[in-house]
C-alpha cells in the first residue's frame, strides 16, 4: 500500500518530464539547441506565483473547468497500474470508469470554453466533441480485445506482470491493437498529426484553442493534467510491451520509466517528421483506429 | 395497503375540489398542488408500511365489472416504480404550484389540476393491479388524462397537433396490449394475474412478448414507435412534461417487466430483440437530440435515448435468463432499473430547469438563449448536475448504472458463441452514446447557461422562486446521492430480480460480486471529490492577497467581441450533425446574397423526425389513399344506406340458410 501511494507520488512528479523529452527531440530534428528538459516544471512553477485576469464574460462556472478537469485526470491516474504492479484502486470493469473520468475532464474543459463566448473556443470545444466520438468507442474496443486475449476486465488486471505464456500467440493482434491506442493516443494528448500544441492563434487547432483564456494557477492546472493525461495514455501503450517482461520490482520500475521515456522519443520524432491533416481528414485518421480495433476483435473472435 | 387509498382519495378529492374552484385561480392552484403533494406523501407512507409488513401487500374487492376483479397488490417492483411516481410527481406539482402561475386569469387552472392528480391516481393504480381489466382501465385513465395535460397550454397549431398524434399513438399501443391481456386471459380463462403464473406453451409467449414489446413500448418511446414523444413533450406544461417522462414513460418498462414474469422462461431471441432495439433508440435517439435547436425536443429525443440503454440492459438481462448466466442477468436487471430510477430523477431535473429558463426568457430556441449562469445560478447548477448526470459521468447517478451494463458486456466477452458478438455491441454503441451524449449536454449547457445572452431575451431572466428552487435542488441531490448510494440500492435489487426471473439462481451470491466494484467506484469518486476540494483550497491559497482583475474575451487582439460572433448551438453540433447526414437529413434553408453589401442574412437548419417522415407519413398516406378509392360507397343519401342495410341482412340470411 505504502509502495503503491509512493509510484503514485513518483508519477505526480515525472510526468511532466516527458514533455521535455519530446521537445528536446524535436530541437534535435530542427537543429535547435532546444528548451530545458525541465521546461514544463519551469512553466507551472512560474504559472503558480501569477495572479488572475478573468474575461469579463466568464461566470463562476469557468473556474470550476481546470479544477475538476485535473481531479478527474488524477483519479483516472489511481486507476493506472504502474511496471506491471497492480494500481491502488482496481476492480473489474475499472475500465469503464478510466474512460468516463477522462469524458468528466473532457465535459468540464469544453464547457470553461464555451464560457469565454469566444468562437474561437467554440470551435475548438466543437471539434473536442467531434473527435471524441471516434477516439472513445475506439478506446474502448481496443480495451476490449485486451480483455478477451488476457481475460481480465480491469486495468491492473490486463497489465499484470504476470507471464502470460500466451501473450506471444497473439502478435497480430497486439499489433493491430498497439496501432489503434497509439492513434487514441496522439488525437487524446492533442499530438500532431490530430493537433498542434505548440499553435496558439490558428484555426486548425483544437485543445490549445480551448484553454485560451486560462492564466495563472488555472492554466498551471491545465498544463499539469495534460502532462498526467500523456502519461495515463502512454502506461497503456508501454504497458502492452512490458507485459510478461519479469523482474525485480526496481529493474521493472526502470525500464518502466525507459519505455515512457522512449515513448516520448517517438512522439517527438513522429511530430518532427509528419505534418499535422487537414481538419477534414482528422475523422479518416481516426476511424483507421476504430477499423484497427474492430479487426482485432474479429480476429480475437475465432 | 389501506393507506395508499387514503393516498388516492386525496389525489382525487383536491383534483375534483380544485375543478370546482377553477374560478379563483389562486385557491384553485394551491388545493390542487397540495393534494397532489400530500396524496404522494402519503402514499410514500403506505410504501414505507408494506416495504416493513409484507403480509398486507394483497388486497382483493369484489367488484361486478365482467371479468374484473379489485385485486391489488404491492410486491417490491411495484414498490420501486411507485416510489419514483410518488417522488417525482410531488416535487413537479410543488415545482407547478409556482411556475403554473404564468396561466393565471388565461386557462382553467383547476381542470389542470384534476387530470394531474388524476394522472398520478392512474399510475399508482397500473402498478397496483392484479387484474387485467382493472390495468386496462386504469392504463385508458392514463392515456386520457396525459392527454388533457398535453393539449392543456394549447391554442397554437402544434400543440393540438401533438395532442392528437399522441392519442393515436397512445391507442394504437393499447391495442395491442388488449390483444395481449386477451391472449394470457384465454389460455388461463381467467384476467386475475395471480392466475397465469403457469406460463402458455408453444409460439403463445413468443407472441405475447412481441404485443406487450409494441404496447408498452409505445408508451416508453422505444424506437420506431417513438414518434409522439417528441411532439408531445414540448406542448406539454413544464412541470407534466417532467411527470411524463420522468415517470409515465417507466409505467412501460414496468408493464413490460410484469408481464416477463408470466411468461416464464423466456426466449433469447427476446433479449436479442430489445438489446437490438435499444442500440438503435439509443444511437438515433442521441442523434437527433444534438441535432435540436429547441430544448424540450432536445430533451425528448434524449429520453429515447435513455430508453434505449434501460432496453439493453432489460435485453442482457432477459439473455443472462435464457442461457442461465447468473452473472448478465443480474447485471443486466439491476442496470436498467437503476437506469429507469437515475432517468426519473434527472430527465425530471432537466425538464423542470429547463421550465425555469423558459419562464423566465419565453423561449426554448437555445441559439437566442445564453449567459444565463450568471443571472440563475441555482437553475444553473442544477442542470448542470443533471446534464453531466444523463450523460453518465461520475461520480454521479448516471455513470453507476451505465457501469453496470458496460460490466455486463465485458463478462460477456469472455465467454462464447453469440453473446460475444452482441457483448461488443453493446459496448461500441454505449460508448457512441457517450460521447455523442457529451456532445449533446455540453452544447445545451454551454449554449443556454455560459458565454454571453445573445438577444435580449435573456437579459431579465433570474431564478426562480423558491418552490420551483427546492425541487429542482432537491432532484439535483438525488442525483449526488444516488452516485455514493448506489451499492445499496442495488443490494436492495436483488429480491426484485428474484421476483421478475422467478429462480433464486445464485442472485444474491452474483449481487455480491457485483456489488464489489461498485464500492471501490464510491470510493473513487470520494477521492475525486477530495482531489476537488484540495485543489480549490490550493487555488484559494495561491491566489490569496493576489490580484485577479478583468478583461475582455482573448479574441486574437479584437477589441470588440459581440455577443453575435460566439459559437451557436448548430454552429457546435454541426461537425457531429454533418457526419451523421445519411441518417438526420437535416435541411438547411438559406437566403442567398446577391449584393456586395447585404443588410441582412437568414441561414435555418430543420432536422424532422427519420421514422415519422420516411415511415409513418408515407405508410399513413398510403392506407388514405386506399380508403380514398372507397369514397364511392358513401354517397349521404339516406336510401342508398338502408339499401346497404337490407342487403347486408340479406345476405345473413343466405349464410345462416
Amino acid at each position: 500500500m505504502y509502495l503503491k501511494i509512493a509510484q503514485f507520488i513518483l508519477i505526480l512528479i515525472l510526468s511532466p518530464f516527458l514533455f521535455g523529452v519530446i521537445n528536446r527531440t524535436k530541437a534535435f530534428f530542427a537543429g535547435r539547441k532546444g528548451s530545458p528538459l525541465l521546461q514544463l516544471y519551469y512553466d507551472i512553477f512560474k504559472l503558480l506565483r501569477k495572479g488572475a485576469v478573468y474575461s469579463t464574460t466568464t461566470s463562476k462556472f469557468f473556474i470550476a473547468g481546470p479544477i475538476v478537469s485535473l481531479s478527474a485526470v488524477l483519479t483516472a491516474l489511481l486507476l493506472i497500474p504502474f511496471a506491471g504492479q497492480p494500481a491502488l484502486i482496481s476492480f473489474d470493469g475499472d475500465i469503464v470508469l478510466f474512460i468516463y473520468l477522462l469524458g468528466l475532464a473532457r465535459f468540464f474543459t469544453v464547457l470553461a470554453a464555451l464560457d469565454t463566448g469566444s468562437s474561437f473556443e467554440g470551435m475548438g470545444a466543437s471539434r473536442e466533441v467531434q473527435f471524441a466520438m471516434f477516439v472513445e468507442p475506439a478506446l474502448f474496443l481496443s480495451l476490449a480485445v485486451l480483455t478477451r486475449i488476457t481475460g481480465q476486465s480491469s486495468l491492473s488486471g490486463i497489465f499484470s506482470n504476470a507471464r502470460m505464456s500466451s501473450w506471444v500467440t497473439y502478435d497480430p493482434l497486439i499489433i493491430l491493437v498497439l496501432g489503434a491506442l497509439f492513434i487514441v493516443f496522439l488525437a487524446e494528448n492533442s499530438r500532431i498529426p490530430v493537433d498542434d500544441p505548440n499553435t496558439h492563434l490558428e484555426l486548425t487547432m483544437i485543445h490549445e484553442v480551448m484553454v485560451l483564456d486560462h492564466g495563472g494557477v488555472d492554466f498551471a492546472y491545465i498544463m499539469y493534467s495534460a502532462g498526467i493525461k500523456f502519461w495515463l495514455f502512454g502506461t497503456l501503450l508501454v504497458g502492452i510491451f512490458l507485459k510478461g517482461y519479469s523482474c525485480g520490482q526496481v529493474t521493472a520500475s526502470v525500464v518502466f520509466i525507459l519505455g515512457m521515456i522512449l515513448l516520448a522519443v517517438i512522439v517527438g520524432i513522429v511530430e518532427s517528421t509528419l505534418a499535422r491533416l487537414r481538419l477534414l481528414k482528422v475523422p479518416h485518421f481516426l476511424i483507421v483506429a476504430l477499423a484497427l480495433a474492430i479487426v482485432a476483435l474479429i480476429i480475437s473472435m475465432r | 395497503m389501506q393507506i395508499v387509498f387514503y393516498s388516492l382519495t386525496i389525489l382525487i378529492v383536491s383534483g375534483l375540489l380544485a375543478l370546482c374552484l377553477n374560478r379563483f385561480f389562486k385557491p384553485a392552484n394551491f388545493i390542487g398542488a397540495l393534494g397532489a403533494i400530500s396524496g404522494c406523501i402519503v402514499g410514500l407512507i403506505s410504501l414505507f408500511i408494506v416495504y416493513n409488513n409484507p403480509a398486507s401487500a394483497v388486497l382483493t374487492i369484489p367488484w361486478t365489472v365482467p371479468y374484473g376483479s379489485l385485486s391489488l397488490a404491492m410486491d417490491n417492483l411495484g414498490i420501486l416504480f411507485l416510489f419514483l411516481i410518488f417522488i417525482v410527481s410531488a416535487l413537479s406539482a410543488l415545482y407547478g404550484m409556482e411556475s403554473l402561475r404564468c396561466y393565471s386569469g388565461k386557462k382553467n387552472i383547476g381542470s389542470l389540476w384534476l387530470f394531474f392528480n388524476l394522472l398520478i391516481a392512474s399510475m399508482v393504480f397500473i402498478v397496483l393491479a392484479r387484474n387485467a381489466i382493472l390495468f386496462l382501465l386504469a392504463w385508458e385513465m392514463m392515456a386520457i388524462s396525459s392527454f388533457f395535460l398535453v393539449v392543456f397550454a394549447g391554442e397554437k397549431k402544434a400543440v393540438a397537433k401533438a395532442g392528437l398524434i399522441y392519442l393515436i399513438a397512445t391507442h394504437i399501443g393499447t391495442l395491442f396490449l388488449l390483444v395481449m391481456f386477451g391472449l394470457l386471459g384465454n389460455s388461463s380463462g381467467s384476467f386475475d394475474f395471480s392466475s397465469w403464473k403457469i406460463a402458455p406453451s408453444g409460439f403463445m409467449p413468443s407472441i405475447i412478448f412481441l404485443c406487450a414489446l409494441i404496447g408498452f413500448g409505445t408508451k416508453s418511446g422505444f424506437m420506431p414507435m417513438h414518434i409522439w414523444l417528441p411532439e408531445t413533450y414540448p406542448a406539454a406544461p413544464n412541470n407534466v412534461a417532467a411527470v411524463l417522462s420522468g415517470v409515465m414513460s417507466k409505467t412501460g418498462i414496468y408493464g413490460l417487466i410484469r408481464i416477463l414474469t408470466f411468461l416464464g422462461m423466456p426466449c433469447s431471441w427476446w433479449g436479442y430483440l430489445l438489446i437490438a432495439m435499444g442500440i438503435i433508440s439509443g444511437i438515433l435517439g442521441i442523434l437527433f437530440a444534438l441535432a435540436q435547436h429547441d430544448l424540450k425536443r432536445l430533451l425528448a429525443y434524449s429520453s429515447i435515448e435513455n430508453i434505449g440503454i434501460i432496453s439493453i440492459g432489460m435485453g442482457v438481462g432477459i439473455l443472462g435468463m435464457s442461457t442461465h448466466n447468473p452473472v448478465l442477468m443480474v447485471l443486466g436487471f439491476s442496470g436498467s432499473l437503476l437506469h429507469v430510477i437515475n432517468h426519473a430523477f434527472f430527465k425530471a431535473l432537466l425538464f423542470l430547469g429547463a421550465g425555469a429558463v423558459l419562464d423566465k426568457t419565453q423561449t426554448m430556441e437555445m441559439d437566442v438563449l445564453g449567459g444565463l449562469f450568471k443571472k440563475m445560478p441555482i437553475t444553473g447548477i442544477s442542470f448542470l448536475i443533471g446534464a453531466a448526470a444523463i450523460c453518465g459521468l461520475p461520480p454521479l447517478n448516471g455513470f453507476i448504472s451505465e457501469f453496470l451494463i458496460y460490466l455486463a458486456a465485458f463478462k460477456g466477452i469472455l465467454g462464447a458463441g453469440s453473446i460475444v458478438f452482441v457483448s461488443l455491441g453493446i459496448i461500441a454503441a454505449l460508448a457512441l452514446i457517450g460521447a455523442v451524449a457529451v456532445a449533446c449536454f455540453t452544447k445545451v449547457f454551454g449554449i443556454i447557461f455560459l458565454g454571453q445572452p445573445r438577444s435580449v431575451l435573456s437579459l431579465e431572466a433570474r431564478d426562480p422562486g423558491i418552490l420551483m428552487r427546492i425541487s429542482m435542488l432537491i432532484l439535483a441531490f438525488c442525483c449526488f446521492f444516488i452516485g455514493l448510494a448506489a451499492p445499496f440500492m442495488v443490494n436492495g435489487f436483488a429480491v426484485i430480480i428474484a421476483e421478475v426471473s422467478g429462480t433464486q439462481m445464485m442472485i444474491e451470491y452474483t449481487l455480491a460480486e457485483v456489488i464489489q466494484p461498485l464500492r471501490y467506484i464510491v470510493s473513487g469518486s470520494l477521492l475525486l471529490y477530495g482531489f476537488i476540494l484540495l485543489l480549490v483550497f490550493i487555488r484559494w491559497l495561491l491566489l490569496r492577497g493576489r490580484r485577479i482583475e478583468s478583461a475582455l474575451t482573448w479574441d486574437c487582439g479584437y477589441a470588440k467581441p459581440s455577443p453575435k460572433m460566439q459559437y451557436t448551438a448548430s454552429s457546435f453540433a454541426q461537425p457531429i450533425v454533418n457526419f451523421f447526414k445519411g441518417i438526420l437529413r437535416t435541411k438547411k434553408h438559406a437566403s442567398k446574397i446577391n449584393e456586395y453589401f447585404p443588410d441582412s442574412f437568414g441561414f435555418k437548419t430543420e432536422t424532422a423526425d427519420l421514422f415519422s417522415e420516411k415511415v409513418f407519413n408515407p405508410m399513413l398516406k398510403s392506407v388514405h389513399d386506399l380508403t380514398e378509392k372507397l369514397t364511392w360507397v358513401q354517397h349521404g343519401q339516406l336510401q342508398i344506406y338502408i339499401l346497404y342495410i337490407l342487403f347486408t341482412l340479406l345476405a345473413l340470411f343466405i349464410w345462416k340458410l
